[in-house]
């Protein structure tokens, strides 16, 4: 389906160069989310470099993701790894139908522990 | 008119693939005042050589041009070639035909053409070259070594046992350096102490050094073989020749808030303390800024109990003047700050420690008589974590780390992993680790003993984050190699932190001129072939200061900075370089702006009668001294009345190679 989105185009969203990455897996080290995904950040990087934007577009892991940017404070080469993630969702967001949800589905998943950034993050997630 | 002979080499194929050299010398031979020209395969071999001699002698020419490689390549064997056959070295041109040209072009024509034209400015300039003659300058045969480590100790021994005085200028109030720091040292496991401390012993009884301990150098003027260096022995407020090291006076301190500098301030000293047992000089020092006696005029108990009536309340910091025939920087590094890593909790806990804390927690003179222990609570640890590259190989930005490798990091871990295993047999033991570089003899078989018979437990992968929970330290990390999140509660986090040059090597290398990397590693002459030299003559460079090493690359580097220290002072005088600057006093009018852009201090100002045709009377004018002078040039194009110019490359000689290759 997404045969179209190439690692040009992700670099060109993101404005990250993998090949920054040292493959030290500090990113995956700090993420709090990673249990939750199928690929982990550094994976992420790695399979971007590779080409692999199908197999990432179509993983649930990005929207594991919670854009809490720990990966890309804490990086030691300044990859940025959440911007890559952040990247894919929006190629998939920009495919014709394939929205994740709509903003009507977000008040049923609201509950008062979610971080205010978390709502404006997955308001750019879902946005129609 | 003068008599030029031209001489285009082939450099084999090097330069005759590209360059049709036949018709370089062919073209070059119809130049005016050029009376000899040809082509040869390789000028630089002794045939080549020899053709040079000849010529020079059977046609009585007053100057050469060479078409060959680089002038840094082979400019001083052809000055000598001149010189054997009676021509001043200084009559000689060279036309760089191969990197400029050859090497770079790729069409015949253009290049043959291009040669010809640098073949052409080259005799123009020739032209115009006047025979120079070298001064001289004589050597002050004693050295300075600036720093106390392994590395300046070693550089010492070297130079002193060859028969020339050094003086060590340690800014700590003992030497010894990291290394004295150190527990066990890798490959071999034996202690610091017991091989550091005789070579420390040896520097302080060899009648050839002497040491300034205590002591920063202030200022340095002065060349290669002429430096004169001003350096300031601090008042340590004990008399160092009655004190007799017995330790009484540091019992007696009631004062014990000054953190203890060899332990990492793991723990405390009095104000008046000796900074350890095997300390050289064992003397005595007061740390003012604890002292009760500065700050409220009492107390003064070390003074009633010191037998030997050393302490000195009133003692001055002492400036020494100097002068040196050389220079060696051995100002050695110290690991960077892991306050920047919040993320590993190194502030919010005392069981988050560095290596080099580490270290000292091991050791028998340490904090904790060797015992290893948890520095919050006196317990022994069950589980340890130890952290690689910690501020390594980081391009973020600099509070975060360095770029670099820090080189004897993997090696110190593995290292204290298999301690702790020995030690502590159920201690459980994991090092996360990005790659494991160990690449010295034995190096790798020393980290493989620490996995197979140690049991460590490598785990490919960085740690994220380390939080304090309770007793515990939560290690959540990355394991690559499972690819999964792992989660360690650890008793000890270990950080092996990055390691950087000295914070004061800044000023040295200021105060020297000697050139900097962004890092702040001093930089060597050349990489490969000149390592332990700084571009700036006479300054050399030992241990650290020039790039992470261990002890073993510390003291062999040790080693050859002595030795090029002995080839200087085993000369009595030194060559000077007659391409300098020189000042046209009818032209300056001492307005001061050379002297501001000299980097070397050459240019100085005298009040000199002046006879010329427009002026008659006293005037202030600059003068050059030409054994300072390095010839950079930035004085000529500074000096807005064009009195300043450089021999051998004046305004003159540009001016008529830009004509010749405009024409
Ligand atoms: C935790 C740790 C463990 C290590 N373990 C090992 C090991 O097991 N085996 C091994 O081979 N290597 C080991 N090393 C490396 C070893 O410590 C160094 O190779 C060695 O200390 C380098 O010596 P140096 O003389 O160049 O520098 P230093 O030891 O840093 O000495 C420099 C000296 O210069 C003085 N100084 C600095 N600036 C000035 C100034 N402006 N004026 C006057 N004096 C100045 C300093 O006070 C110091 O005394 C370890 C390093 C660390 C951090
Ligand atoms: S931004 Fe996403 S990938 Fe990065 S650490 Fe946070 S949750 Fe994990
Ligand atoms: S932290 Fe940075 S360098 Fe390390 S694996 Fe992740 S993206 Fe690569
Ligand atoms: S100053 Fe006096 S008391 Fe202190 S160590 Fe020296 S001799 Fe002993
Ligand atoms: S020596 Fe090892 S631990 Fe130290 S920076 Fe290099 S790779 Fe990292």
């Amino acid at each position: 389906m997404a045969a179209n989105v190439t690692t040009e185009d992700i670099l060109r969203i993101s404005g990250v160069n993998p090949r920054k990455c040292m493959k030290c897996g500090k990113c995956s080290g700090t993420c709090p989310a990673y249990d939750e995904m199928e690929y982990h950040p550094h994976q992420f990087v790695y399979m971007v470099e590779r080409g692999q934007i199908d197999k990432l577009m179509q993983s649930k892991s990005i929207y594991r993701c919670l854009t809490c940017f720990a990966c890309l404070e804490r990086c030691p080469r300044n990859v940025e790894p959440a911007k890559l993630i952040e990247a894919v969702r929006l190629a998939v967001i920009r495919q014709q139908g394939m929205n994740h949800m709509t903003e009507n589905d977000i008040p049923a998943l609201l509950d008062d522990k979610l971080p205010q950034q978390a709502i404006v993050s997955a308001m750019r997630k879902y946005k129609k | 008119m003068q008599k030029i002979g031209v001489f285009v080499c082939w450099c084999g194929s090097n330069i005759a693939a590209t360059v049709d050299v036949k018709a370089v010398a062919n073209a070059l031979r119809s130049e005016p005042g050029v009376v000899f020209s040809t082509e040869y395969q390789y000028m630089c071999s002794e045939n080549g050589q020899n053709l040079i001699k000849d010529t020079i002698r059977d046609y009585k020419l007053d100057g050469i041009v060479i078409c060959s490689c680089s002038p840094r390549m082979h400019e001083a064997t052809f000055r000598k070639t001149a010189l054997a056959a009676g021509l001043n070295p200084y009559m000689v041109e060279i036309a760089n035909i191969r990197e400029q040209v050859s090497w770079i072009h790729k069409d015949m024509t253009e290049a043959t053409d291009k040669a010809i034209v640098l073949g052409r400015a080259a005799i123009a300039k020739v032209k115009k070259n006047a025979p120079l003659t070298a001064g001289t300058s004589p050597v002050t045969k004693r050295a300075l070594v600036i720093g106390g480590g392994i590395a300046g100790i070693q550089t010492a021994l070297d130079v002193a046992d060859a028969g020339y005085e050094v003086d060590i200028v340690e800014k700590s109030p003992t030497i010894g350096g990291r290394m004295a720091q150190l527990d066990k040292t890798f490959p071999t496991l034996d202690c610091a102490a017991c091989i550091l401390t005789p070579k420390m012993v040896e520097a302080n009884q060899h009648e050839n050094i002497n040491l300034l301990t205590y002591s920063e150098v202030e200022s340095v003027s002065g060349f290669v073989g002429s430096f004169k260096a001003k350096i300031r022995k601090k008042a340590r407020f004990v008399d160092e020749v009655k004190c007799t090291g017995c330790g009484v006076c540091t019992e007696k301190c009631p004062s014990r808030k000054g953190l203890n500098e060899f332990n990492m301030g793991l723990n405390t000293r009095g104000a008046v303390y000796i900074p350890f047992a095997q300390a050289v000089p064992n003397k005595a020092v007061i740390d003012a800024s604890n002292c009760i006696h500065f700050r409220t005029g009492k107390c003064g108990i070390c003074e009633k109990n010191c037998s030997a009536g050393a302490i000195k309340f009133d003692q001055q910091d002492e400036i020494i003047e100097r002068d040196y025939g050389a220079i060696v920087v051995a100002t050695g590094f110290k690991p960077i700050d892991a306050s920047a890593f919040d993320e590993y909790a190194y502030n919010q806990s005392k069981d988050v420690v560095t290596s080099l804390e580490f270290e000292r927690l091991m050791n028998a003179a340490g904090p904790t008589k060797g015992t290893l222990l948890r520095p919050s609570d006196g317990e022994h640890p069950h589980e340890i974590v130890f952290i690689q590259c910690v501020g390594s190989r980081c391009s973020r930005d600099a509070s975060k780390g360095k770029e670099y490798c820090s080189k004897i990091c993997c090696m110190y871990t593995a290292k204290h992993a298999m301690l702790v295993r020995e030690k502590y047999p159920d201690t459980k033991v994991h090092v996360f680790y990005i790659d494991v570089r160990t690449p010295g003899k034995n190096f790798d078989e020393f980290y493989r003993r620490a996995v197979e018979q140690y049991g460590v437990d490598y785990i490919k992968g960085m740690v994220g984050k380390v939080t304090v929970e309770g007793k515990k330290l939560r290690v959540q990390g990355s394991d690559l190699i499972s690819n999964e999140q792992v989660h360690i509660d650890a008793d000890m986090v270990v950080l092996a932190t990055a390691i950087e040059p000295d914070p004061t090597a800044r000023s040295i290398g200021t105060m020297l001129t000697a050139s900097m990397d962004t890092n702040d590693f001093f930089t060597e002459a050349h990489p490969k072939l000149r390592p332990v030299e700084s571009p700036t003559a006479g300054i050399f460079l030992s241990g650290v200061c020039q790039g992470p090493k261990d002890i073993p690359e510390t003291v062999s580097q040790a080693g050859a900075a002595a030795s090029k220290v002995i080839g200087l002072l085993s000369k009595n005088e030194l060559v000077g370089n007659p391409c300098v600057a020189h000042a046209n006093e009818l032209l300056c009018n001492g307005c001061s702006q050379c002297e501001r852009v000299c980097p070397y201090g050459a240019i100085t100002y005298v009040e000199k009668e002046v006879r010329g045709p427009e002026f008659r009377g006293t005037k202030r004018v600059a003068v050059v001294n030409e054994a300072v002078c390095q010839g950079c040039g930035a004085c000529t194009v500074t000096c807005p009345s064009t009195a300043m110019d450089l021999k051998g490359f004046s305004n003159n000689q540009i001016m008529a190679e830009v004509d010749a290759i405009c024409r």
